[in-house]
């Protein structure tokens, strides 16, 4: 709300008056939507106790939600993992003194980030199950797919992240660097990295939350995550949408945490580097030196601002 | 100096590992050991069956499987002189079903496995022990579709990349609009609310889709199969011995009415009969060949 | 080479492309009108707009596009019967593009806010002071600003919706992914040809994009 200065002057007293009306207006007409949404869903039936109920109960949790949350977030996490392993690892190339070798890491980047994640997930999962067969078990070649197309996408955002989280860095960090003594590698491994790693850590979790999201799309390659189990369950038990929303609720539950942590490890790391450290736009790619950098040091400074005034009234 | 970047390598490294050591399938596998590992002493026999076919074989968790299938495997088995507790059961896909008995995951597959000549080079079938052929089912109150030629401009659901969808289009009704999903379940759904008209895929499985306990009553196959669709059991290629014996023991359920009684018990509440014509005379298939 | 070109004149390869695009299209445009919309709501001194907007973008942008693409599919259509064409793949291209465009808004008017949030508080005081009201204040000094500060976030927006119109495919919508799929299904041999001619598609999509998005904050950066 910190622009509402930007757009808006500060209200005065009729400003004030329309607002207030506004506000009770708008309470109204949600309240009459959500009344309306409960008396279709109820006339058509899906507001019946025994359809949540089924969609909640002990059954529902130990033989479908909870397996599906298991694997859901353990898909999530081993490509979190591998992602930031391999995102580092392409991160330095990208930054490395050789030309050919930033050329060669700059295409793979780039061509990981153009396919969309589902067209890499549907051929890594035939690939798997035809050429792989004898090391990964046909069983689980979704499974795979969905973990290694997890990772070479988001491993190349986050390689993207580690070569503009360098760049943010003040050209004074690496002066210092090369001024002790340090050779160009040896600053951006010991000086450089590091500072933009810890600056970066908000923004991994909210790739965190890329991840955990995107894993629901391995319920079209077949990967049994929470999704699919919950398909399944509400086509068991004639409750499809009661299984979907719950579905979804635990979804919004757990990336509500994650943003939540993202935003606690923010505040704390900031003493810790000279970089930004800001919380990007779960879901949206940020490219290299993007506006959103730029845009949160005016919104913070437009925040101090505005904190100052209220200090003052 | 090289700490953090070690930390980081070897933390990553390990977590990898433990994580991925606990795949789908790894923890499917221990279930079942656990399960098995009951019987106490004696051969088990793992048998491949459909985990999402309710009626045929459907298995919530670890809970027991049940279906038409899972019973004649359980009935065919006890002839064959193994106990109830011996028997592991293991999911079998149908993409996945030639491979599993190739590789040895299963000693015999009772899942909705048509015997055809495609199949019979990769793996050996006895039996059958079920004639089913393909069907559509209605809502119970349906009376304009009795045949697959009374769908043209109708709304049909059947199964992403099945060949029933298909083979109602290319031969009967090329007017009819057509919505594919990843399951017959997800098709009831739609049968129930009205958004599609029809549902077709082999009579047996609509009949056991329609008699779960929350469509009991609502559908019903219309009876007018299309085609022969012969249930046989899937075995490793070469297995003459066990080919030998389920069909002994599948001759013997035939004529003491078994099989009859169980394909009763897994379709009650719908309006349903096996095609008579077909299974009142099934010809064994012969073993070793 | 002979067997790429049999996949070209067996499959409805280039139709697949179009269905993206045309998903692309319709969904960019309505989920852009939505992102104004709730960033208007989320910048307004009205509160109760405000904390409706914010509701709306926090819990759809946790739920993932999948989940809201099976959900118009057996939900909306399925269970509630809205249907929104009698014809099938009308329906659920439809049905495709309100999930798609539901999903994007929120990523849309955050993208609007950073922009809004680029302007510095000195450009919308100085506009009250010579006199402008709030209408000519934001037509004149802060929209075209903010604006030109959004473009970036924006092209990346609608790069990530370009290629979530695969997810598509999990409601029923036979797009580029799906005919692939097809393709792999059966000709296994020709996997990784098929794999890449449709990434390169893909590619040849996104890329122009990105360096339209490039060149035009680049050509339209406010120095201050």
């Amino acid at each position: 709300m910190s622009n509402q200065y930007v757009l808006f002057d500060t209200p005065g007293p009729r400003a004030k008056r329309i607002t207030t009306l506004l506000n009770i207006v708008v309470a109204l007409l949600v309240v009459g939507v959500l009344v309306w949404i409960y008396r279709a869903l109820d006339a058509q039936g899906q507001m019946e106790a025994h359809l949540w109920w089924n969609a909640i109960n002990v059954n529902a949790w130990v033989n479908y939600l909870l397996p599906g949350i298991q694997f859901t977030l353990q898909a999530a996490a081993i490509a979190v993992v591998s992602s930031v392993i391999f995102g580092l690892l392409f991160g330095f190339l990208r930054l490395a003194p050789v030309r050919a070798l930033r050329w060669i890491s700059m295409v793979i980047v780039e061509f990981f980030r153009a396919v969309p994640v589902l067209v890499l997930m549907v051929f890594l999962h035939f690939f798997f199950s035809q050429f792989m067969a004898a090391v990964i078990d046909p069983r689980n070649s979704a499974y795979y797919a969905v973990i290694v197309a997890l990772t070479l996408y988001n491993g190349a955002v986050i390689a993207e992240l580690v070569r503009s989280g360098v760049r943010s860095l003040p050209a004074g960090q690496r002066e210092a660097a090369l001024a002790v003594g340090m050779t160009t590698t040896g600053s951006l491994r010991n000086v450089e990295v590091p500072q933009a790693l810890v600056a970066m850590l908000p923004s991994l979790v909210s790739q965190f939350v890329i991840i955990l999201k995107d894993s629901a799309l391995g319920y079209i390659i077949g990967f049994a995550e929470l999704l699919r189990y919950s398909r399944q369950l509400g086509a068991g038990y004639g409750n499809i949408m009661q299984a979907l929303v719950v579905a979804a609720v635990i979804f919004i539950v757990i990336n509500y945490a994650l943003v939540w942590l993202a935003q606690i490890l923010s505040r704390r790391l900031s003493s810790r580097t000279s970089g930004d450290v800001a919380i990007g736009i779960p879901g949206v790619v940020q490219f290299a030196g993007d506006a959103p950098a730029e845009a949160e040091t005016t919104d913070t400074r437009s925040q101090a601002i505005i904190a100052k005034e209220q200090r003052e009234e | 100096m090289k700490t953090p970047w070690m930390k980081i390598a070897a933390l990553g490294a390990a977590g990898a590992l433990a994580l991925s050591a606990c795949s789908p399938s790894a923890s499917e596998d221990a279930g079942a050991e656990a399960e098995g590992g009951g019987g106490g002493g004696g051969d088990t026999i793992t048998v491949g069956i459909k985990y999402d076919q309710p009626g045929l074989g459907f298995r919530e968790g670890n809970n027991p499987p049940t279906g038409f299938d899972v019973d004649v495997a359980k009935a065919v088995l006890a002839e064959m002189g193994y106990e109830e507790d011996q028997i592991e059961w293991v999911e079998s896909p149908t993409p996945q079903r030639e491979n599993m008995l190739e590789n040895g995951q299963v000693d015999m597959i009772f899942a909705t496995y048509s015997i055809t000549e495609e199949r019979d080079e990769r793996v050996d079938f006895a039996g059958p022990y079920f004639m089913a052929g393909q069907d559509i089912l209605v809502r119970s109150d349906e009376e304009d579709i009795t045949q697959p030629e009374d769908l043209n401009g109708r709304n049909l659901c059947s199964v992403a990349g099945s060949t029933p969808a298909q083979n109602v289009r290319d031969m009967y009704a090329d007017e009819v609009e057509l919505v594919e999903q990843d399951g017959y379940s997800e098709c009831l759904t739609f049968l129930q609310s009205g958004q599609v008209d029809a549902v077709t895929t082999d009579d047996i499985i609509l009949a056991g889709l329609a008699a779960t306990e929350e469509y009991a009553g609502q559908f019903k196959v219309v009876g007018n199969p299309f085609s022969e669709e012969p249930y046989g059991v899937g075995l490793p290629e070469g297995d003459t011995e066990n080919c030998e014996a389920v069909n002994e023991a599948i001759q013997t359920l035939q004529e003491n009415g078994t099989i009859d009684e169980l394909l009763a018990t897994n379709t009650e509440g719908v309006d349903y009969e096996a095609n008579a014509e077909l299974n009142d005379n099934i010809e064994l298939v012969s073993c070793g060949e | 080479m002979e067997d790429i070109l049999f996949l070209f004149e067996q499959y409805p390869i280039f139709e697949g492309f179009w269905t993206n695009i045309k998903l692309a299209f319709w969904s960019s445009i309505s989920a852009f009108t939505l992102g104004v919309i709730l960033a208007l709501f989320r910048i307004s001194p009205v509160r109760s707009l405000s904390w409706l907007s914010a509701a709306f973008i926090n819990l759809v942008r946790n739920i993932p596009l999948t989940v809201l693409v099976v959900m118009a599919v057996l939900v909306f259509w399925g269970q509630l019967q809205i249907s929104l064409h009698s014809d099938f793949n009308t329906n659920f291209f439809l049905l495709a593009t309100i999930a798609l465009s539901m999903y994007h808004a929120p990523f849309f008017a955050e993208a609007i806010r950073s922009g809004v949030n680029t302007v510095p508080l000195g450009q919308a005081e100085a506009a009250r002071a010579i006199g402008l009201g709030f209408f000519s204040a934001a037509r004149l000094i802060i929209i075209p600003q903010a604006l030109r500060g959004a473009i970036t976030p924006i092209g990346n927006t609608l790069i990530a919706l370009i290629k979530n119109t695969t997810v598509a495919a999990a409601g029923s919508v036979l797009e580029a992914s799906g005919v692939m799929r097809t393709m792999i299904e059966f000709n296994p041999n020709l996997m990784v040809a098929i794999f890449l001619i449709i990434a390169i598609g893909f590619s040849l999509i996104v890329i122009p994009v990105g360096l339209i998005t490039t060149w035009l904050s680049e050509k339209l950066a406010v120095t201050r």
